[in-house]
């Protein structure tokens, strides 16, 4: 269990998160960046880039 | 083997990818690209004793160099360099292709609104303007009318970064409603899916929907040749089809992406995508070891 950087709240990370994995607080809808899954770290994601893509 | 996965955010796609390695058994090293310095003869040590490096780089800027520098160090890495840079740049994947012989849109580039002006009127209308690089759909304008293309081409040399002013201009095909991905490894379909909207953009990201497409053998030997046109490696090959009974071929080849999502025709596809490309990476990994070996 981490909190969200953005609203404080409590955000589980499933069994096979990855770092590096974006998931969804539950509590704000923020887009959250797992750093770290041992113990849980978590930080709000990079916004959308202009190159990003395929 | 040890498979290096040079990412920046891991989607679906890279989680599909980095089971099917795992699963395998395959020593797996996750390179977060942001961590990365690149210095211009000493590898960073993440890459060092990899086997192979895959780039799934979700910026193409990060993707070009990257894979450049991997390349410059001898370590092996998909896509090639080469191949990233052309599917990288709309311009640079046009010319491939017409240079390859691979029907593709007609296209036209120019550097001013006055000059681009005269590209969309010889078109007509509707055409199409897009940003030389970018993806998912994003900041494509189809354009209707004289005055809309006054306004676009306005806003894209006043707002837009210095690529913006390469206008990219191309004829509107009247595609049925969807459009065909292909996945493939050096020209050989993994599988294939057409993406169907009431949209005039029909890009999965989009939200298009999704369905399994059986290719014939005009579009398999369109995408080996368009695989071949860019380089080839793993690659999604988008066409489109065409309507014209007159016409040389009944599909055009609008695009080609060197860091391809597979998620959504995994979700549709028989057979199982992330396997499939991992054989290939497992192949690939095997070449360039061989290659290593027979270097003096």
């Amino acid at each position: 269990m981490a909190n969200c950087p953005e609203c404080g709240g409590e955000v589980s990370l499933h069994d096979d998160a990855e770092v590096g994995e974006i998931i969804d607080c539950g509590t704000c809808g923020a887009e959250l960046e797992v750093i770290d899954i041992d113990p849980p770290v978590l930080e709000t994601a990079p916004e959308l880039e202009e190159d990003w893509g395929e | 083997m040890e498979i290096g996965v040079l990412y920046s955010r891991i989607r679906h796609d890279e989680k599909l990818l980095l089971g099917e390695l795992r699963e395998r058994g395959h020593e797996v090293v996750k390179i977060d690209v942001r961590d990365q310095r690149f210095d211009l003869t000493e590898p960073p040590a993440a890459v060092v004793d990899c086997d192979l490096v895959v780039d799934r780089c979700l910026a193409t800027s990060r993707s070009r160099y990257a894979t450049r520098f991997l390349a410059a160090y001898g370590i092996p890495v998909v896509n090639d360099p080469d191949t990233a840079a052309v599917c990288a740049d709309k311009a640079e994947c046009s010319l491939a292709l017409a240079g390859a012989g691979v029907p593709t849109p007609r296209t036209e580039v120019a550097f001013t609104k006055e000059s681009a002006m005269a590209s969309i009127e010889r078109f007509g209308y509707p055409c199409v303007v897009k940003p030389v690089i970018g993806s998912w759909g994003r900041l494509l304008a189809k354009i209707d009318s004289r005055s809309a293309a006054e306004a676009i081409l306005e806003h894209k040399s006043t707002l837009g970064h210095y690529e913006h002013k390469v206008f990219y201009v191309q004829e509107f095909v009247a595609k049925p409603g969807r459009d065909i991905r292909v996945v493939a490894t050096d020209g050989e379909p993994i599988g294939a899916m057409v993406r169907s909207s009431d949209h005039w953009l029909t890009n999965a990201a989009k939200g298009a929907d999704t369905a399994k497409f059986d290719l014939d053998s005009e579009a398999r030997d369109l995408v080996a040749r368009a695989s071949d046109a860019v380089g080839g490696g793993l690659l999604g090959v988008d066409l489109m089809e065409t309507d014209d009974p007159d016409a040389e071929y009944s599909y055009t080849v609008h695009e080609v992406n060197h860091t391809v999502e597979f998620k959504a025709l995994d979700g549709v596809a028989d057979g199982d995508v992330p396997a499939q490309v991992v054989d290939w990476l497992e192949s690939k990994a095997k070449t360039a070891d061989g290659a290593a070996v027979a270097a003096p």
